[in-house]
């Protein structure tokens, strides 16, 4: 019975499968919904082959039986499941904006406000199109926030992590793209200073910025290149890296569970896939799809006049999630905004997973309720110390003349500055207050989101002309 | 269940690792030739971009026109031109040496402020504050017959301003 059992399975579930085929095969039986697997395929009907084969779909992203333990919704907040409905919406509504969208640069704007104005729920398609995107950038920060205070990127779980930080690179990337496509003045001049900044990269940068411009200026090439990123050539990568992200997470047996500490060890009791973890997900999924369709109806995306290359808007901001990054432009040497930091941090992310011992007890919140706190105060610090910097920045800029500001000043000290402050932390969190590297680590992750999201949020609401704070 | 087959009619070791290594080396070289065709098909562009420009010189006025200490957009040849205090002319690019943004004259301050990271720059296009690593750059100037003449080919880069810069009469 069970080697006919297990024919019928596809044959990656039986590699998960085998460790645990001698507990489960009794129970495998018996599992609702897995019922049409005690019978031949010959024997079943045409609607249920069809009814086991979008099983047996399911069953391949997902194991046929899940830890009781991770079904709970506050272990992962279902972020991982929003993320792939919001991608889900974005391929949808891609579609039907593809069909009006016209990559030109005479014609991109003028589609657009046909797009708007005269195609049936034309602005409503486009909105629920931007609000997934922006959504996504949101629900994809969270996600591996919450990778990172449940500690799922140890041992058994560095690739995905590795690749989640790549997939969160190509979704920034997919939206800067599509916020560049419209051709209006949010475009133009978004594509003019993220192309600028390029030409800030060492020994490459020139070849980089004349690369994605399509020549030494902006214009018809840039666009296209702009467009071929963002219907071919990221949707592609990122389809291929989220099935292999889905399928690792599969492989280190689902979610992170918590570690027993007695000696018996007793896993948590495994429940069937379908329906338990599947109506799960759909009830997420369907409770957010609604949510977006609602807000799309009531908030319109933002469309600036036709790109005009001779006046820049007043203030230019760049889109919200890289409203952090202009913030550093506006206190840093832009090689250093440009290229060192954001290189380093990625750099740091990268790494951290393959430094031992960094990852926290799994499936526990913060790890313990005194990591809970070491968070809550970093959060707290990292708050009122981002905010003392950039006042007091504000007035170094305003009185310093140009001559004080150069390479050294605004570049290699803050560089190096914020290292020792990072590493000093670091000494007294572990060796003065005797915390875990891992909770060390965490509250350095915290650290870095906090300083980025404190700076994105006064880059959108508490800096006005000529960049300026002002207050909203 | 994965079962050796044709375990017997197995070519020597030697044989396999050839032919193994042949087709490694017939894909790095499929690469290589994807690589080459894509890059020329990007490299094929670069000319793409440029604007038609009919004419590089650009004329933007009688010097009497200008007074001294003002500076005047001359929106054709995409620069200002800037009448410095003793009179010589100095024209300069609109964009801005940080990020590329397009730098309006502010009457009022009597300096550049770029809208984007707040760069300002003064008459001589010289960087008041930061980020703008460097002044605006510049477009050589020539005075004809008491026209001002304004050769927009190419900007050029400076590290400061210096007198010599400014055309004269």
């Amino acid at each position: 019975m069970k080697s006919a059992l297990f024919a019928r399975l596809p044959s990656d579930v039986i590699i998960v499968l085998n460790p645990l085929c001698a507990k489960l095969s009794s129970k495998l039986l018996i599992i609702q919904g897995l019922s049409t697997y005690t019978r031949p395929w010959n024997e079943l009907s045409f609607m249920q082959k069809s009814r086991r084969s979008i099983t047996d779909l399911i069953l391949h992203l997902h194991p046929p039986t899940v830890p009781e333990e991770t079904l709970r919704f506050n272990l992962s907040w279902g972020l991982g499941g929003m993320a792939v409905m919001l991608v889900g919406l974005l391929f949808l509504t891609g579609i039907l904006l593809l069909l009006v969208y016209q990559p030109s640069t005479d014609q991109a704007y003028t589609s657009i406000l046909i797009l708007t104005r005269e195609v049936p729920f034309g602005l409503w398609v486009r909105n629920i199109h931007h609000w997934s995107a922006n959504l996504l950038v949101v629900v994809a920060v969270l996600h591996l926030l919450r990778v990172v205070l449940t500690g799922a990127f140890g041992p058994g779980r560095r690739l995905n992590w590795v690749i989640g930080l790549f997939l969160l690179f190509l979704l920034l990337s997919s939206n800067f793209t599509g916020y560049l496509l419209p051709w209006d003045q949010l475009a133009y001049w978004a594509v003019t200073i993220c192309t600028s900044m390029l030409g800030y990269i060492p020994f490459c940068g020139q070849w980089l910025q004349e690369l994605f411009r399509g020549g030494a200026e902006i214009g018809p090439a840039t666009l296209a290149n702009f467009f071929v990123l963002h219907v071919a050539f990221i949707p592609g990568t990122l389809f291929i890296l989220l099935l292999w992200h889905f399928w690792l997470v599969r492989r280190a047996g689902g979610l992170v569970q918590i570690k027993k500490n007695d000696l018996q060890g007793i896993p948590s009791p495994r429940v069937s896939t379908v329906p338990n973890l599947v109506m799960r997900e759909a009830a997420v999924g369907l409770a957010l799809v609604a949510f977006v369709l609602t807000l799309a109806i009531f908030w319109n995306t933002p469309l600036l006049e036709q790109a005009n290359p001779g006046m820049s808007p007043n203030p230019a901001k760049a889109p919200w999630y890289f409203m952090g990054f202009q913030e550093l432009l506006l206190h840093l040497h832009p090689v250093f905004a440009v290229f060192v930091w954001p290189l380093l941090g990625a750099a740091v992310f990268l790494c951290v997973p393959f430094w031992r011992e960094t990852d926290l007890p799994t499936g526990v919140w913060f790890g313990s309720g005194r990591g809970r706190t070491l968070a809550a105060w970093t959060t707290a610090i990292g708050v009122v110390a981002t905010l003392t910097l950039i006042l007091v920045d504000n007035l170094l800029l305003g009185s310093a003349t140009a001559m004080t500001n150069t390479f050294v000043t605004r570049g290699l000290l803050p560089t190096g500055f914020f290292a020792a402050l990072l590493v000093g932390l670091y000494w007294l969190l572990v060796k003065k207050l005797k915390y875990t590297r891992a909770e060390a680590v965490m509250a350095g992750i915290i650290l870095v989101l906090v300083v980025l999201t404190v700076c994105t949020v006064i880059g959108v609401w508490f800096r006005g002309p000529e960049m300026h704070l002002v207050w909203p | 269940m994965v079962e050796n087959r044709n375990n017997d009619t197995t070519p020597g070791p030697n044989r396999r690792q050839f032919l193994n290594r042949l087709w490694a080396f017939f894909g790095v070289v499929a690469l290589a030739e994807f690589g080459w065709l894509g890059l020329s098909f990007l490299n094929s562009r670069k000319e793409r971009n440029k604007p038609v420009k009919t004419e590089s010189i650009v004329t933007a006025g009688a010097v009497e026109q200008f007074t001294p200490a003002t500076v005047t957009a001359v929106p054709l040849g995409q620069f200002y031109l800037a009448c410095l205090a003793d009179g010589s002319f100095l024209a300069l690019s609109r964009t801005c040496t940080h990020l590329g943004c397009s730098v309006p004259w502010d009457e009022e301050k009597n300096q550049f402020v770029c809208p984007c990271h707040g760069s300002t720059f003064n008459l001589t296009g010289e960087v008041l504050t930061a980020p703008a690593p460097r002044p605006l750059d510049t477009y050589p100037v020539r005075i004809e017959d008491g026209i001002v003449k304004v050769d927009t080919s190419a900007p050029q880069k400076r590290a400061r301003f210096e007198t010599s810069q400014a055309t004269r009469i």
